[in-house]
């Protein structure tokens, strides 16, 4: 969203200043104003225009249909409530610390096996036209196709378990998707097969950007392959990182989906995210204004992590 | 160029002026009666309108589901743009019509005479405010159990009167080597089947006190934890695989006579008659033990909006069609819930169809006829979902004892009002 103001600032001023300049070539240098114009405004107004409203409701006492009478943070005092009611466990509190493990596995296992395929990938080695996809067409399925096949495969009755039983391997026991303890693992096991492919394909791109030459002179210079990635390819593969951290974190904000067909949401709504809980609030159970509110909080969050991230790395960039 | 935005004009304009002169004589309707059983049962309706002449459009809804639906209802009726009726659920329709925009058909009912033939506990969700805004299609009952004929038979069991029958039944079943309880583990399931074990723990007094009109004495009280006991015992008997599952996957375990029993609503019999089992023969159907002459219920209403006057003559024609004694018989006996009239008469219903109008007669002149929680009859979405929370977090063992469970469900409840 940023880079179309961007654009427009940088644009400005340097075509406005010639002085007698043909229509033509005044219609030329408006153009990309004017194309750019109504995807900025739908911006402007369906993105920021409605943050700005999801936060205005929050402090509402909106039920069913929004109303705008401010009656004060109510819906954040709830939350704030719910997010100690650790015993039992409130929707809350269910949902932000299943969003905290669900987050840093996903995200974590996604970059480590991603860049580990990718490295893998990158020996030069035979058929890797036909490895690459394969890893890399997951990514085409919706979250939906993924949590079915997923639900499937774990459901303890029907996939796994039952073939390896009928295998012989009676012992075999594996039902973390009908466990409320472990059933937030299940959906990082189906979003991690998911994404990995696509971050691998990321860091594939990356490792071939890196210039032949600087990894000829480590070699020379008697650096073991282990030291090679890890001081000279990874360091440079720093800007990967960055899309695919970014790429990855809201892919795990967004993964409603998954939550709702690997689990339905779990033994006693124990694999809700925030924006399972969301939806909840705002949709079925006409609490819009704490719906809101669970909105803004989680903005906020995703605010706190990202810009700094983003500031730290942009940075360091001067050219 | 110019002809051809000549003919585009023309064009637009001649379908502007079809679609205005067919708004009249036509029915947007938003529904999400989609399935096989279901969506033939409406064809039911469809027919009878276009007998006098209305046509049906059906509003489309991304997604299906009735969730998918509320939430178009919702974006439609923000824009000012009402369908003419829409198939809603309890409390949703007492919202729309505080928010004003139901319509009034207050005439048609006096004409057609609902106040008397629709039972009174229902008019507390058409009538808003001394208006009917609404056309009940049906009425479901929820405290039911649903048999496999050939695992009774053969672990020769007797239908159970009293709870300790029922656990009794359940287990010879297990000695028997099925699976006693089929259940889906989902909260809206668990807390449906809680409802009759409420019902038949505390009784109708203790049920309408503690499950309609929250009162807190009741829902702390020891039949609560009680019933919460209760509860606990019957999920023993469910297979270790049932979180999670869909509940017509519960229905065709016992279809199939992997299971003995589900407590679920009368939608459950849809099933069964999909399968072609006949009742009696093949599956059984018992009110849940101990609720025999109380019915907890839930009812589909059309929601009528407040239509422009030149759209009012097809809502009427649809809401009159819709409470007419033959299509409440033609679509329940589809559907396998009962008329939302007490008049119909029941001879084209099935056995537990015959049983169910029975039974809602008899707890409508009793008044026994309560508002099922788990289904949104007893209270606001806030509270039922509050309900079914904790009730779905005692099931999968969140909250451990009852004691627990009765405190979180005061909180959650007075949490959400």
């Amino acid at each position: 969203m940023s880079t179309v103001a961007e654009t427009q600032i940088k644009l400005t001023p340097e075509h406005d200043a010639r002085p007698g300049a043909s229509v033509r070539s005044r219609l030329q240098d408006l153009l990309p104003k004017i194309v750019l114009a109504p995807s900025f405004a739908a911006t402007i107004v369906f993105v920021y225009g409605f943050i700005l409203w999801t936060i205005y409701l929050s402090f509402t006492n909106s039920k069913t249909f929004p109303s705008y009478d401010i009656t004060g943070a109510r819906a954040y005092q709830r939350l704030w409530r719910w997010t100690f009611e650790s015993d039992p466990p409130s929707s809350w509190y269910t949902s932000i610390t299943n969003m905290g493990i669900f987050g840093f596995l996903y995200i974590g296992i996604c970059l480590a096996l991603g860049l580990f395929l990718a490295i893998l990938l990158d020996q030069k080695i035979r058929g890797e036209g036909v490895l690459r996809p394969i890893y890399l067409y997951p990514m085409a399925l919706s979250f939906i196709v993924t949590g079915v096949a997923w639900k499937w495969f774990l459901d303890p009755g029907l996939g796994l378990e039952q073939t390896l039983h009928q295998w012989g391997w009676t012992s075999f026991h594996f039902d973390w998707i009908k466990n409320k303890d472990f059933v937030i693992y299940t959906v990082v096991i189906a979003g991690v097969w998911q994404a990995s492919g696509f971050i691998m394909a990321m860091f594939l791109a990356g490792l071939r950007g890196i210039d032949g030459e600087i990894m000829k002179a480590a070699q020379i210079d008697g650096a073991t392959t282990f030291q090679l990635y890890r001081r000279i390819v990874i360091p440079l593969l720093r800007p990967v990182f960055l899309s695919a951290f970014i790429v990855l974190a809201h892919l795990a904000i967004k993964s409603y989906d998954l939550v709702v067909a690997l689990t339905s949401g779990g033994p006693g709504g124990s694999a809700w995210l925030p924006s399972n809980f969301m939806y909840e609030f705002t949709f079925k159970r006409n609490e819009m204004a704490v719906g809101s509110a669970s909105a803004v909080i989680m903005l906020m969050t995703l605010t706190a992590i990202i810009v700094p991230y983003l500031y730290s790395e942009l940075r360091e960039k001067p050219r | 160029m110019l002809r051809k935005l000549l003919i585009g004009t023309a064009l637009a304009t001649s379908f502007a002026f079809s679609a205005h002169a067919a708004d009249v004589k036509e029915v947007q309707m938003l529904h999400w009666w989609t399935s096989g059983g279901e969506a033939a049962a409406l064809n039911v309706l469809k027919q009878d309108l276009a007998k006098e002449g209305y046509a049906w459009k059906d509003v489309p809804v991304a997604g299906g589901g009735g969730d998918a639906a509320m939430t178009a209802l919702k974006a439609m009726v923000a824009a000012g743009n009402y369908p003419t009726a829409s198939q809603m659920l309890g409390y949703t329709v007492l919202d729309y019509a505080a928010a004003g925009v139901m319509g009034d058909l207050t005439e048609t009912a006096k004409k057609e005479g609902w106040d008397k033939s629709v039972p009174a506990a229902l008019q507390k969700f058409s009538v808003y405010d001394g208006k009917w805004v609404a056309a009940p299609v049906n009425v479901h009952s929820v405290n039911w159990l649903w048999i496999n004929k050939a695992v009774m038979d053969k672990i020769g069991g007797t239908e159970p009167k009293t709870l300790d029958d029922f656990v009794a039944l359940l287990d010879k079943a297990k000695a028997a080597g099925v699976t006693p309880l089929a259940l889906g583990g989902q909260n809206w399931q668990e807390a449906t089947m809680f409802d009759s074990v409420v019902l038949s723990t505390g009784g109708p007094e203790f049920y309408k006190k503690a499950m309609n009109d929250l009162d807190e004495a009741s829902l702390k009280s020891d039949t609560m934890k009680k019933s919460f006991d209760n509860l606990a015992k019957l999920v023993t008997y469910v297979d270790p695989n049932f979180s999670g599952r869909d509940w017509n996957l519960a229905t065709a375990m016992v279809i199939k006579g992997d299971a003995l029993v589900q407590v679920m609503g009368d939608w459950a019999k849809g099933e069964f008659h999909a399968a072609n089992k006949t009742p009696g023969t093949d599956f059984l159907c018992y009110r849940f033990p101990g609720t025999d002459g109380s019915v907890i219920y839930n009812s589909d209403m059309f929601g009528m909006f407040n239509v422009p006057d030149d759209r009012k003559a097809a809502q009427v024609a649809l809401a009159t069609a819709t409470l007419s004694k033959s299509f409440q018989s033609a679509f329940n006996v589809v559907k396998g819930s009962v008329p939302a009239r007490t008049d119909v008469p029941d001879t084209d219903f099935d056995a537990c169809g015959k049983k169910g109008i029975a039974d809602l007669k008899k707890a409508n002149d009793g008044g026994t006829l309560f508002g099922s929680l788990a289904q949104g009859y007893g209270a606001p979405p806030a509270v039922a979902n509050a309900y079914k929370d904790v009730v779905s977090k005692f099931v999968h063992g969140q909250i451990k004892t009852s004691d627990e469970a009765v405190t979180e469900l005061v909180k959650a409840i007075d949490d959400a009002k």
